[in-house]
């Protein structure tokens, strides 16, 4: 994909350098004051933040702690421009057509609730929504709390052996009832890279409003809302390099101006009386109470950060990781790859064969070897690969080839414990 | 670096690579599933109790990590023959000091072979596979059907 960001340098340009990751290691105060050597490897579970990051988010709280959109004063005056200052960085970074699109929740969690009511709730029963095999529970138990609510029917496309979704079947699961498709960007479990555009495409030419749920991809794809032609698009702060606690939801104008309120309170309102409550405009109607101001200012900081080391080197970097990765994997004794998608991004799930991978878990942990062992939060995929859990790596811009070189020897030490 | 090696000692190793105790139980009296869903562990505990609450016979099944394994193998191990009063007692000396809230050596030895777990309170994230089969088996005791250790 095109990046459009206008941050990104044209194509026509030499090949930019590849990313230094033992440079990048320099910003990141928990490499440099790690005792012994830090192996991290689960970046899909939470990037670690530079000290950018920290940075902005600790001088806002120095410089500007003060509430937003209310003070009569500079000091909130300051925090209320950098509050959105942040949106605006947000927006360029999803291209969004406007600022109003962009909406500060606490999370992608948060964010894919706000749409299973706002817009949810407006649904009839027996109406459709289709998701696919390969969801986070994020984007699973919302529908099933809807379907509860408005008795909505929930449907799943198959995934295929290896852990991709057919555009074919996804086709084939649109119906005339079918009202949003809401779908993974980027497999958490799998590393699977979904084809967004193409799906997207599909569910529109049926009438469904789609949702892209993007947590996992944020740090190494280029997103494009408007190039996607998606009405949703969820992320978190946390996996972009962000502090915690701050997400964002995209939604097209129309959608969200048709949508009632997620949650009620201050900010989101124009005036309350106790008869009724006119609501504010966009994106404010969906920002009930005081917003994670510090922590939007950091995620503005690590999206300018990103923008700065550039996502298509991040995503040269990361495919070059990866792919060292599946290779000596493959390559050794008892190591099974979990999926294998053709198109992937920064992620592997394997198996080691006889050990659970919670032993091989903390055996690697103990090492100083950090990966995710686990279901992934999301057990129905795990159930139809009926497996109870994988053991996951994955890679960011700080991983380096010894990274995996470690990796390895962590496995034939666990192998040596538990064989 | 301890490098998990006090965890996985060579008896907890032993017991988790060849269960005792592992297998159907169909004079079973009471019976619980133990479920983690965290770690996808499942275990279903049979025991047979006769009319003066001795355990007199035990057996799990199922799937699971390392130490929930060695974990059920060890504990059927150790209550078969004794009193259901006993197992209560074992209970609590065992979840005290797997949770690391008793570490005397007085405490340690009174559990016996089961002392093998003794450090995994270190490995706080570990603790609830260390006593899935636990909880098990005293909702089977108390009549329930499951138990889990999310």
């Amino acid at each position: 994909m095109e990046p459009s960001t206008g941050i990104l340098p044209p194509m026509n340009k030499p090949a930019p350098q590849p990313l230094d990751p033992v440079a990048i290691r320099r910003e990141f105060a928990c490499y440099r004051q790690a005792g012994a050597p830090l192996v991290y490897l689960d970046s899909a579970s939470s990037s670690l933040k530079p000290d950018c990051v920290i940075d902005a988010v600790a001088n806002h709280y120095r410089q500007t702690p003060a509430n937003i959109h209310r003070g009569l004063y500079p000091m909130s005056e300051a925090a209320t421009a950098a509050y959105e200052n942040a949106r605006e960085q947000v927006r360029r970074f999803i291209n969004a057509a406007a600022r109003e699109e962009v909406i500060f929740t606490s999370g992608t969690t948060d964010a894919i609730n706000l749409v299973a009511h706002g817009f949810g709730n407006a649904l009839q029963a027996g109406d459709e929504i289709l998701i696919t095999g390969l969801e986070h529970h994020a984007n699973i138990v919302p529908w099933q709390l809807l379907r509860e609510r408005r008795g909505i029917v929930l449907k799943v496309v198959p995934i295929t052996p290896a852990g991709e979704v057919d555009p074919t079947d996804f086709r084939a699961a649109l119906g005339p009832r079918t009202r949003l498709a809401a779908f993974t960007a980027v497999s958490n479990a799998l590393g699977t890279e979904t084809p967004v555009a193409e799906l997207v495409a599909l569910a529109r030419a049926a009438g469904a409003a789609t949702l892209v749920d993007a947590a996992q991809a944020m740090a190494c794809c280029p997103v494009d809302v408007q190039a996607w032609g998606c009405d949703f698009l969820a992320f978190s702060g946390h996996k972009l390099f962000g502090p915690n606690g701050v997400g964002v939801l995209y939604g097209r104008r129309e959608r969200l101006e048709a949508m009632n309120p997620f949650k009620g309170g201050g900010d989101m309102i124009r005036a309350v009386t106790y008869e009724r409550t006119t609501y504010n405009d966009l994106p404010y109607k969906f920002e009930a109470g005081t917003p994670p101001i510090a922590a939007a200012v950091g995620l503005g900081a690590a999206i300018q950060w990103v923008e700065e080391l550039g996502l298509p080197r991040i995503a040269t970097h990361e495919a070059a990781l990866v792919a060292a990765a599946i290779e000596q994997l493959a390559a050794l004794p008892g190591v099974e790859l979990v999926g294998r998608p053709r198109r992937r991004r920064s992620i592997v799930s394997f198996q080691l064969a006889g050990i659970h991978p919670h032993d091989a878990g903390t055996i690697l942990g103990t090492n100083g070897i950090a990966v995710r062992a686990g279901h992934h939060c999301a057990q129905p995929l795990m159930d139809y690969l009926g497996l109870p859990a994988t053991i996951r790596a994955s890679f960011s811009v700080y991983n380096t080839p010894e990274d995996i070189t470690a990796l390895l020897a962590g496995i034939r030490r666990t192998q040596e414990i538990l064989g | 670096m301890s490098d998990a090696a006090d965890l996985y000692q060579e008896l907890i190793l032993q017991h988790s690579r060849t269960p005792r105790h592992f297998g159907p139980l169909p004079q079973a009296t009471h019976t619980a599933a133990g479920d983690n869903p965290l770690c996808g562990d499942r275990y279903q505990i049979r025991v047979q109790v006769d009319e003066n609450g001795i355990i007199r016979d035990g057996a799990f099944e199922g799937v699971g990590c390392a130490i929930s394994k060695a974990s059920g193998s060890l504990l059927l191990d150790a209550v078969i023959g004794h009193s259901r009063d006993e197992f209560e007692r074992l209970f609590q000396d065992f979840h005290a000091v797997v949770r690391g809230d008793e570490q005397s050596p007085a405490a340690i030895a009174r559990l016996g072979k089961l002392a093998a777990f003794a450090g995994i309170w270190k490995y706080p994230a570990r603790v609830k596979c260390a006593i899935l089969c636990w909880h098990a088996l005293r909702g089977a005791l108390a009549g329930e059907h499951s138990a889990t250790t999310e």
